[in-house]
């Protein structure tokens, strides 16, 4: 069995001062797998501060994990030296979610498009490299005589972000990540960028790690989610069943917060507790804003599976099968 | 969530029995003069705000929303220009006052939170000494100690700890910067709070959070509050009235329920159909093509090139707007026709 990714109990500390060390951690002992097989989208959500963006870096190859490994392809991704890196850097692309900020405000846009394809030598002469970002910009339902040329400030929020996309095509990935790229793109551009990036996985097989806080989209363009909060994972599953019928207290929390363009379906009247500072370490991440803490909260409850595609990581479904982190992966339906 | 007919203590100031617009914005008109032509940004745009009342207006980048915000405040920057019309606040023509008195009306009368407000704030002041800077720039001969307790009690009211006084904005996360903005807004009290994507990088708990601080603060103050975004959803959940933006114009103003029940407008129903719910899994229903450059506005209609129901009239004549008699307007041709068919003369 070929693993595209794989997770093996990876957590990361960020950790700061010299003398009296302070350190958050933003990702807690995480397990993952992707197959290398069968292209999927999967979703990983959650509110800032939740450790999406860590877990984006750490895939990127950008940091690397405190503890645990990534392995890519059979290969640890912070040992990748040469042409291997070069081949990682080259089969793992990203879209970020600002769009304004990736781009250099000195130079055209085609500079984000020319130089991957110089530096990867994708192209043979100036026409064939010109071809290529044409045909990559066409595939974003961008017309390349509007863009080439421009410069950012002359191109809206979402022309921009398309152009990422497009670069992120140009290079045919194995491996996206998209962290947040609709979140600052107008709601009626939102579906033709979520269409691109599904075309991407459905057509040419891309894998795509969907990185998000709205539920709505992710329930739209992925199989299977998860849910994280302060870096542990709260809930995790089939898209479906997650988000129509959330366990977790948290899920339902962010659930009950979606502003559904809906009359009778109003904002949920449970309310938000605001974040105490000095939450208690160690235990249920979310206990300080929980509605049903327990004192038990105050241990890290296990994972325990609730459907074939479903599993929760809260004391309140004690009752059913406990399941160890590890095997998160086989709850995630492809 | 609290509805509008709750009376807020502090309303009882003001106790007319008729709702009195405390915003109107008359045949507004403003262009930005650019090398390559002139861009009618916004297009005689009118519209009336009752105290109390929420409005929100929609529509895509480039339609024309933050102009409206800005040449309300009048901050339009050159090379844009306000042609004409009139904003009216209470009974102040803001339009006609010189510059000085247009710099305290702002925060006075007509606050701004400008669209990812939280990074406007300095990140080497403290929070409170942005907040008094605020208030002695508008308000003389005040003593230090009012104007501390003014900043604590809109700290306050935003849901902040009074701690947040001494912080520093990196101490604050994105919803935290945010409330602060909202307090600073509210801190002499404004007619009319324009916000400009409050909470378009936020996610959707703090989203909630964020909105919901607003509808206190606006119920405490009574103040109208125009909430301008992209989010039809957010609209669906906070506002009384929606207008719709294309292209500098308002083609649809009505409240929120004709809004999503009937929608009028071609523009309207497509930017409501754009959203994804929870029936239509794996259905992405964007809207065709590009919002139009100002500086080449088709012809006639300016959606027509994009709209679903066009007509041979929309590609020569621009609609006019129709009144109906609830107050709701729209700007289509195909309405015109409906009143015809309906009640020929």
């Amino acid at each position: 069995m070929a693993n595209l990714l794989e997770l093996n109990n990876v957590s990361k500390t960020y950790s700061h001062g010299i003398i009296k060390k302070d350190s958050t951690v933003a990702l807690r002992d995480i397990s993952l797998t992707l197959r290398e097989d069968e292209p999927s989208i999967l979703t990983v959500a959650g509110e800032s501060g939740s450790g999406k963006t860590t877990l984006a870096m750490l895939l990127l190859g950008f940091i690397t994990p405190t503890t645990g490994q990534i392995i890519y392809r059979g290969k640890d991704i912070s040992k990748l030296r040469g042409q291997e890196k070069l081949a990682f850097r080259r089969e793992v692309q990203a879209v970020f979610q600002d769009p304004f900020a990736v781009f250099n405000p000195f130079y055209t846009v085609d500079h984000l498009l020319t130089v991957p394809i110089k530096k990867f030598k994708l192209a043979k002469s100036k026409a064939e490299a010109r071809d290529k970002m044409d045909e990559a910009l066409t595939a974003v339902g961008l017309r390349p005589e509007d863009i080439i040329g421009r410069f950012p400030h002359q191109l809206s929020g979402g022309q921009r972000q398309r152009i990422n996309v497009a670069r992120a095509l140009l290079l045919k990935p194995r491996l996206l990540i998209a962290d947040e790229p609709v979140s600052m793109v107008d709601a009626s551009l939102r579906a033709s960028i979520l269409e691109t990036l599904r075309n991407l996985q459905r057509d040419h097989g891309v894998s795509i790690i969907y990185i998000t806080h709205d539920l709505t989209t992710a329930y739209h363009i992925a199989k299977s989610i998860i849910v994280l909060y302060r870096g542990g994972v709260m809930e995790a599953g089939d898209v479906e069943t997650v988000i129509k019928n959330p366990q977790h207290p948290y899920t339902r929390l962010l659930i009950d917060s979606i502003p559904w363009p809906n009359l009778e379906q109003r904002w949920g009247a449970q309310k938000i507790i605001t974040r105490e500072a000095g939450a208690v370490s160690g235990g249920c991440p979310f206990y300080s804003r929980c509605a049903k803490a327990m004192d038990r909260c105050k241990t890290p409850a296990p994972m325990y599976r609730l459907a074939p595609f479903q599993t929760a990581s809260c004391y309140l479904y004690e009752g059913h099968e406990q399941m160890d982190a590890a095997q998160l992966s086989e709850t995630l339906p492809v | 969530m609290n509805t509008a007919d709750t009376k807020p203590d502090l309303a009882q100031v003001i106790d007319a029995p008729e709702p009195t617009p405390v915003l109107q914005v008359n045949n507004l008109d403003v262009s930005y003069y650019t090398d390559s032509g002139r861009a009618k940004a916004l297009d005689d745009l009118s519209f009336t705000l009752n105290a109390g009342e929420k409005l929100g207006i929609v529509g895509e980048s480039g339609s024309g929303k933050s102009t409206l915000a800005l040449a309300m405040m009048r901050m339009i920057k050159a090379p844009g220009r306000i042609d004409g019309g009139q904003v009216r606040v209470d009974d102040t023509n803001l339009t006609a006052l010189d510059d000085e008195t247009m710099r305290k009306a702002r925060l006075m009368k007509i606050a701004y939170i400008p669209q990812g407000a939280m990074n406007s704030l300095n990140p080497v002041m403290r929070i409170g000494a942005q907040m008094v800077d605020a208030v002695i720039s508008h308000v003389e001969k005040e003593p230090k100690s009012a104007i501390v307790e003014r900043c604590m009690l809109a700290l306050e009211s935003v849901d902040l700890p009074r701690s947040a006084f001494r912080m520093f904005p990196h101490e604050l996360s994105g919803g935290m910067k945010q409330r602060v903005c909202i307090a600073i807004g509210i801190l002499l009290q404004p007619q009319v709070i324009i916000a400009d994507e409050p909470t378009s990088a936020l996610d959707v708990v703090t989203q909630r959070q964020v909105m919901e601080t607003i509808d206190r603060v606006r119920e405490k103050i009574n103040a109208a509050v125009i909430l301008i975004g992209h989010d039809m959803g957010l609209m669906a959940q906070f506002v009384d009235r929606v207008a719709v933006m294309y292209a500098g114009r308002l083609v649809e103003v009505s409240t929120v329920r004709e809004m999503f029940t009937a929608p009028k407008h071609p523009y309207s129903k497509a930017l409501i159909n754009c959203l994804p719910n929870l029936e239509n899994k794996g259905v992405f229903q964007g809207i065709p093509g590009l919002a139009p450059s100002l500086l080449r506005l088709p012809g006639g209609c300016a959606f027509h090139p994009r709209c679903a129901q066009v007509m041979d009239i929309c590609r020569s004549r621009r609609p006019e707007t129709t009144v109906e008699p609830n107050g709701r307007t729209v700007i289509c041709h195909l309405i015109k026709q409906e009143a015809e068919i309906g009640q020929p003369s």
